[in-house]
């Protein structure tokens, strides 16, 4: 019985998601295809990103609920560097990860030196970043030829290089942004697991008294997660933005929640009771394959977020309710 | 209130937790409008006994006699109920912050609903007045409780736990973050109480507070009553009973320190008190010893950074030194094995290895990269010396037993060489065996470094130290040689009551003469 319930929280969720494959291919075999497979990551990417990045606030015990608008602003910016000053690629994508950098810094700045808790302080950033985006376009999608507030048109474009970002495939198989979220996730899962940097950041999380007294700079690593999870969602919003070619003012409205959920969902992966690079990309993982599964089944969309909160919330049923390690 | 005195039997309790027992065969009587004072060093059961009478714990054995009936004590509701009132020592969980004075009062009232469900501020604070007036507590009653001074606040959780009548009343530590005039409105509170026929039993480590108020001492040594005082009290014999007067159980030879490393010149704990100079030497142990809030804590939470001192500088290796913060101090080579290791020390998700490690991974990493081998490896080798019963590294902390996590605690400052070693109650909640292997390690590594420990308890202070200091209300008041303790001067210096203008010429006193 005891071993069952091991087995259970230990493998539960990859062969929840094992079983889902099955299923999804016998209802529909187009779904097993390779290019079936492809979309869904590409699809994935991006909230893999994001959940990567939370999965670092998280680790330090704190949380982080502007990466979704964090995520929109950057592609706004980026979108604006593009159209309106003509600035070109490089100049965009460092833009909008400035804006990441400097987002995280005051989340750091306002949890650690304010003393705001993680949850007010991020939700306040949220709203404030989801109102400013709107402010330069007067709250309008940037594309090329738009007008702007002084009369005249937007005579920049979004450079080639900028789209082949979210639109090309490497070997003409796999996406570009799936790789660099391979890449990320790789980075992460070595930071936070392999690096005395990670093992302090989950030191300060499990006990922040007990990691001050034993040395562990507290405040500096805070800064670091907030600022992690900043330039993560930028180079979500970076993605996103190349992907659809436009900065569009409501594309960014899910992914706080899709992240949030993928490194939520991590916590239940191999029993590891805690957020976590691997797991957090498989959580996206998950919730992406669940997601395709049913749009090919014919599910209606209106249902899709039920089934996403059901999921997330037997996941987390899984990790807490049948682990004995956090009572 | 009427006048009539209760009478409080406490007959026999036992309480164990596992293999662990902490209360043997505890009895105790209280006459109503008396004052107890109970006390106990760290770990000598005060609180298990508390909670028990309060009805948090169930005793394993024994029973509580109110007025010669039992007295059911199996619910902290059913406690209340029958007349066993408890403030405990952290204010801020008497009282809610958010609420005014006159709703903190009736807030058993509030809650269960006899109150309706609308409340009138006339009729509340109708109620409260004579609540507030019964121990001399003179606010303005719509007064919002977080404004109040901790004084206050105290009275009002006081206020409010006596407002159901109280046949016994315990406070656990109730002037333990208060000053001196604010402890002296809750004396008079208490006196009050006194009068009109409560037996209260006072928890206090604070000498000053037990000389004003207690009309009988109980003193409790690892779970055992093993004195009990009555008028006229023996002050000092009581302090001497509670720390365990072990004279002759110096095993060890006085090992004289060799080089100077830790310099403190001009030190002042509080900005009143006067400063003093003391210097720590490599191969020695030295001890700090005193009552709760003595002050020794502060010494060494100065050394490693944690509160700076209020005047006074450290002199590290000869040189002027600064601890900023404790990562700064480790850096330096200043390290310390924290008290209460549950909250300041242990990580509860991490292994044992990871345990150990923690404050030193840079010297298993290169580029950030920790050399997992390498940590595995020096980790085994620490544990070992330090004699942790374990069956894998790998295992979380929290499987090991109290003992064996503080050996680990220890052996996690000995990975590296460091100049200064500090401990504060090194031995809490350290069963026997496993205390005597901290103490011999200590002892036996000591060569090349400062060792400060903190102890309350005189026992373990005889069992490791070289040097003896005792403090007394943050003011340095003795310095004994372990060869040369003369145990009345020591339990006289531990348990004095503070005398500001006097300290001075009590050093010298001490340090001139000559026991063996």
């Amino acid at each position: 019985m005891k071993n069952t319930r091991e087995f259970a929280i230990k493998y539960g969720l990859l062969i929840l998601l094992a079983l889902m494959l099955v299923l999804f291919s016998i209802a529909e075999p187009a779904f097993l295809s390779t290019i079936n497979m492809m979309i869904i990551l590409q699809s994935v990417s991006i909230v893999a990103i994001l959940a990567l990045g939370v999965t670092a606030t998280l680790a330090v015990d704190g949380f982080d609920l502007s990466i979704g608008s964090t995520a929109a602003f950057s592609m706004m910016t980026a979108s604006y560097v593009m159209v309106v000053f003509d600035g070109g690629t490089t100049m965009a994508i460092l833009a909008a990860i400035t804006v990441g950098v400097i987002v995280g810094l005051i989340n750091g700045f306002m949890t650690v030196q304010m003393k705001v808790p993680d949850l007010l302080t991020t939700l306040g950033m949220m709203f404030l970043l989801l109102g400013l985006q709107l402010i330069p376009t007067q709250g309008r999608s940037i594309s090329t030829g738009m007008s702007l507030a002084n009369g005249e048109t937007a005579s920049g474009t979004f450079s080639e290089s900028f789209l082949f970002l979210g639109r090309a495939r490497i070997f003409d198989i796999i996406p570009v942004p799936v790789v660099i979220m391979l890449v990320l996730a790789v980075i992460t899962y070595l930071f936070l697991e392999r690096t005395r940097h990670g093992r302090v950041m989950y030191a300060i999380g499990s006990n922040e008294q007990a990691a001050k007294l034993a040395g562990a700079r507290v405040k500096f690593y805070r800064y670091v997660a907030y600022v992690m999870s900043g330039v993560y969602a930028s180079i979500g919003g970076i993605l996103l933005a190349a992907r659809i070619g436009r900065g569009d003012v409501s594309s960014g409205n899910s992914l706080l929640m899709d992240g949030v959920a993928g490194a939520l969902i991590g916590f239940a992966v191999l029993g590891a009771a805690r957020p976590n690079a691997q797991g957090s990309a498989i959580g996206a993982l998950f919730v992406g394959v669940l997601l395709n599964g049913l749009t090919m089944m014919n599910t209606p969309y209106y249902t899709q977020d039920f089934i996403k909160g059901m999921v997330l919330v037997a996941a987390l049923m899984f990790t807490f309710g049948l682990s004995n390690k956090r009572a | 209130m009427s006048k009539i005195s209760n009478t409080i039997e406490i007959r026999a309790i036992k309480k164990a937790f596992g293999q662990n027992t902490v209360l043997h065969d505890v009895s105790l009587t209280i006459q109503g409008g008396s004052v107890l004072a109970l006390m106990g060093a760290n770990g000598a059961g005060k609180s298990t006994l508390v909670k028990i009478l309060s009805g948090v714990y169930s005793a394993d054995d024994g029973e509580i006699l109110i007025n010669g009936k039992k007295a059911d004590v199996s619910t902290p509701q059913s406690a209340r109920d029958a007349g066993i009132i408890t403030v405990h020592q952290i204010i801020n969980d008497g009282v809610v912050q958010d609420l005014n004075v006159a709703e903190n009062l009736l807030l058993d009232k509030l809650c269960d609903g006899r109150f309706g469900t609308y409340i009138s501020k006339k009729a509340l604070e109708a109620q409260a007045k004579p609540l507030a007036e019964k121990i001399g507590l003179t606010l303005p009653l719509d007064t919002q409780v977080s404004e109040l001074s901790q004084a206050d606040k105290q009275l009002v959780a006081i206020a409010r736990a006596i407002s159901d009548k109280p046949k016994l009343l315990i406070l656990d530590e109730p002037t333990s973050s208060l000053s001196d005039t604010e402890s002296i409105k809750l004396f008079e509170a208490v006196k009050t109480m006194r009068s009109q026929g409560v037996a209260v039993v006072y928890i206090s480590h604070r000498m000053s507070d037990i000389r004003t108020l207690a009309d009988n001492i109980a003193a409790l040594r690892e779970g055992r009553i093993v004195g009990h005082f009555e008028p006229p009290l023996d002050y000092d014999a009581a302090v001497d009973s509670m720390l365990g007067h072990a004279v002759g159980a110096v095993s060890h030879q006085y090992q004289s320190g060799e080089k100077k490393v830790l310099e403190l010149i001009d030190v002042q704990l509080k900005p009143e008190t006067e400063p003093f100079n003391l210097s720590f030497h490599t191969g020695e142990v030295v001890v700090l010893t005193g009552l709760l809030s003595s002050g020794c804590t502060s010494v060494v939470e100065g050394i490693f950074g944690m509160s700076p001192y209020a005047l006074g500088q450290i002199v590290l290796d000869g040189k002027h030194w600064v601890p900023s913060n404790p990562t700064h101090a480790i850096e330096s080579g200043v390290f310390m094995v924290q008290e209460d290791r549950g909250n300041n020390a242990l990580i509860p998700d991490f292994s044992i290895e990871k345990n150990v490690s923690l404050p030193f991974l840079k010297r298993f990493s290169t580029f950030g990269f920790i050399d997992t081998k390498k940590e595995k490896q020096v980790v085994e080798e620490a544990i070992q010396t330090t004699k942790v019963k374990y069956l894998d590294q790998t295992e979380l902390m929290t499987t090991l037993s109290g003992g064996n996590q503080q050996k680990a605690m220890v052996a996690r400052w000995m990975i590296d060489d460091c100049r200064v070693l500090l401990l504060n109650e090194p031995f809490q909640g350290v069963d026997i065996s496993s205390r005597r292997q901290i103490g011999q390690l200590l002892r036996n590594t000591a060569t090349d470094r400062a060792t400060i420990a903190v102890c309350t308890d005189i026992e373990e202070a005889l069992e490791i130290a070289d040097r003896i200091i005792v403090f007394n209300h943050n003011r340095l008041i003795g310095i004994h040689q372990i060869d040369q303790v003369h145990m009345p001067t020591l339990i006289k210096q531990i348990a004095a009551a503070p005398t500001p203008n006097n300290n001075n010429t009590t050093i010298e006193e001490v340090t001139d003469e000559k026991y063996a």
